[in-house]
């Protein structure tokens, strides 16, 4: 290995903490202990479940599975889930490491999933809304035809109910398995979109980290209201990709939440503890305008 | 015809240097070659016809991106008449990799009771600009666009909207393009943008993939009633390079990333994600400008002439379907 200078040492381990390890699991007998991804303190599992996983030393937002966003967003006992039984084709037989198949399998069996994406309606304080939450840990949130799908349906029985739409998402963006048919989901769900803004359906849009590739650049950036939560890493294209392509380092806190914030594409940035009180602000906003 | 002095020959073109070398010595000759540069000529033909009827998804990739492959300007020029070149997205800057403006397509024909009238039908043009070398490439971004190029295209939409003229899009890029004040200025959000106001364009709308279509980059102009595809270009979500790298990990597995992406306009006739395809003259489009711009005029025409028929809320409908009918999954 090349030899670095002390101040890229130092660089380079910084960005390692940014980008960090996976959170660590420390099983000790009797207890289970989570290591904090970004402060590296030991948090017991129950207390960090209890925070709605956001670390309560440094206020880190692990990643939520779909179900547990949906647990913490809308009322309970009135979710019922929609089109639970969509499944993606491996149409194109695509193999890299593993055949696209199998990957869909495991992807199941790993998170008790379908696919990437959960859609439902439910009520959020009592209001009824259409939501659809992605899940990072299936194939890293990739969109292809089910997520399409999943997201135009949701938004068109808002459409038909005239209730709001609220859209979690995590992604990593377009899943390259499926070939152009995952490109052509973005122009699906925005088309989808375009009928919910002509007929003045609200639409708020949470992106979580990540949101990134074809997902930030469809139906994650389309809200009414944009909401991120804090830290979340949201673009356009990947920080790797762009160091790759102009050969140089990104500033620090690029593509992140605050970043976006403050170049304007996005209205608030919402700890995870906040964000039910401020959608129904939001919602509320919308429920009293529709009416008036 | 040919274009002597700069003639670029791919990899799997070389079997014509032999031919074309002749050709020339001949032409140096003071003797009257031109028979026999004729024969030679039709043999080049055969060659070629030979060659690009059998072209590997890689090779049609290398077509696709030719230097001397027509430009969305070079197209633009041949197929319509008094072209009005419009800059800049009224909020940062024009961009260079993003070409539009108003232009008059001649030729244009209506039935009605009397017979046939011949008519310049008004039309709006976006298109991403590539460079026909490197100095121009520099400009041109390799026509690879920044948010206010895609803010620029979405200008021009609108404008095309109010004044109930057809837009045609011409697609031709690696991608958007990724770097810092990309996404300081909302690349994604831009992109976006214009996939949603697409959907709701109240005028017909025709997107032809003249070289790359490169990902959302491409989409981002490329959301038509009719998406038509000239024969050696190419369509996908990732270039074959990424692909490559990102799924099998080896930059140099692209031929096998081209192959089984599914991106020629073949795979994609297929699987109803674009509706033509335009054949291109013998030798692919950078050998005959003229014929390419002829065959994409005159599919222009035929697509206009068909949705010419629909009301605007039934272009607006037929986009829907379109786009809402693309996905392959199981439910049960």
């Amino acid at each position: 290995m090349a030899k670095l200078a002390l101040h890229q040492w130092f660089q380079k381990r910084k960005l390692e903490k940014e980008a960090g390890p996976a959170s660590e699991r420390l099983d000790i007998p009797g207890n289970l202990w989570i290591k904090c991804t970004k402060c590296q303190v030991a948090i017991f599992a129950k207390d960090l479940d209890a925070n709605l996983k956001v670390c309560p030393k440094c206020g880190y937002h692990f990643k939520l599975s779909a179900r547990e966003r949906i647990e913490a967003t809308i009322d309970p006992e009135t979710f019922t889930e929609i089109s639970p039984f969509l499944h993606s084709k491996d149409f194109l037989g695509f193999v890299d490491s593993a055949p696209y198949s199998q990957r869909i399998l495991k992807s199941e069996e790993k998170t008790g999933l379908a696919d990437a994406i959960v859609i439902g309606e439910g009520e959020l304080h009592g209001i009824e809304v259409g939501i659809g939450v992605m899940d990072f840990s299936f194939m890293g949130g990739s969109m292809g035809s089910v997520v399409g799908e999943k997201v135009t349906r949701i938004a068109e029985i808002c459409l038909d109910k005239k209730i709001p739409l609220i859209i979690f998402s995590s992604s990593g963006g377009a899943r390259m398995q499926e070939g152009i048919m995952s490109l052509m989901q973005m122009a699906k769900t925005s088309a989808a979109l375009s009928r919910l803004r002509s007929a003045a359906i609200p639409y708020l849009s949470i992106m979580t980290d990540p949101t990134t590739g074809g997902t930030t650049a469809s139906f994650a950036m389309l809200g009414d209201l944009n909401i991120a939560e804090p830290g979340a890493l949201i673009g356009f294209a990947g920080p790797r990709v762009i160091e790759q392509t102009i050969r140089q380092k990104l500033p620090p806190g690029f593509q992140r939440a605050e970043f976006l914030e403050k170049h304007g594409m996005v209205d608030i940035v919402s700890e995870r503890g906040k964000m039910k009180e401020e959608l129904k602000k939001v919602l509320h906003f919308f429920e009293n305008a529709a009416k008036t | 015809m040919p274009q002597k002095p700069n003639r670029v020959l791919l990899e799997f073109e070389k079997p014509l240097l032999e031919l074309y070398k002749k050709i020339d010595d001949l032409k140096m000759q003071d003797m009257d070659m031109s028979e026999e540069i004729k024969m030679l000529e039709k043999r080049i033909e055969t060659l070629q016809r030979d060659i690009f009827s059998n072209l590997t998804p890689i090779q049609i990739v290398q077509v696709a991106r030719h230097i001397k492959r027509p430009t969305t300007l070079d197209l633009i020029n041949l197929i319509f008449n008094d072209f009005v070149e419009m800059r800049g997205d009224r909020n940062f800057s024009d961009d260079p990799a993003m070409v539009g403006g108003l232009a008059m397509l001649p030729g244009c024909k209506k039935s009605n009771p009397l017979g046939e009238t011949i008519f310049d039908q008004p039309v709006v043009l976006i298109g991403q600009q590539k460079g026909s070398n490197t100095k121009e490439n520099i400009k041109r971004n390799f026509g690879m666009a920044h948010p206010e190029g895609y803010r620029k295209a979405l200008r021009l939409m609108h404008l095309a909207e109010r004044f109930n003229a057809p837009i045609i899009s011409f697609i031709d890029t690696p991608g958007a393009f990724c770097g810092i004040g990309a996404e300081e200025r909302g690349q994604a959000e831009a992109i976006a943008k214009n996939l949603r106001s697409m959907a709701g364009l109240s005028v017909p709308f025709i997107s032809i993939v003249i070289g790359e279509g490169g990902s959302g980059g491409a989409l981002g102009i490329g959301m038509g009633n009719r998406v038509l595809m000239l024969e050696f270009s190419i369509y996908s979500v990732i270039s074959p390079e990424g692909c490559a790298s990102i799924l099998f990990r080896d930059a140099k597995k692209a031929p096998h990333a081209a192959e089984v992406s599914k991106i020629t306009a073949i795979d994609l006739l297929e699987m109803n994600v674009i509706d033509e395809i335009i054949k291109e003259p013998v030798g692919g489009a950078h050998n005959n400008y003229k014929e390419t711009a002829l065959n994409i005029g005159s599919a222009i025409k035929k697509h206009l002439s068909d949705l010419a028929r629909l009301s605007s809320r039934e272009l607006i409908a037929d986009r829907y379907r379109k786009y809402r009918n693309m996905g392959y999954f199981t439910e049960e």
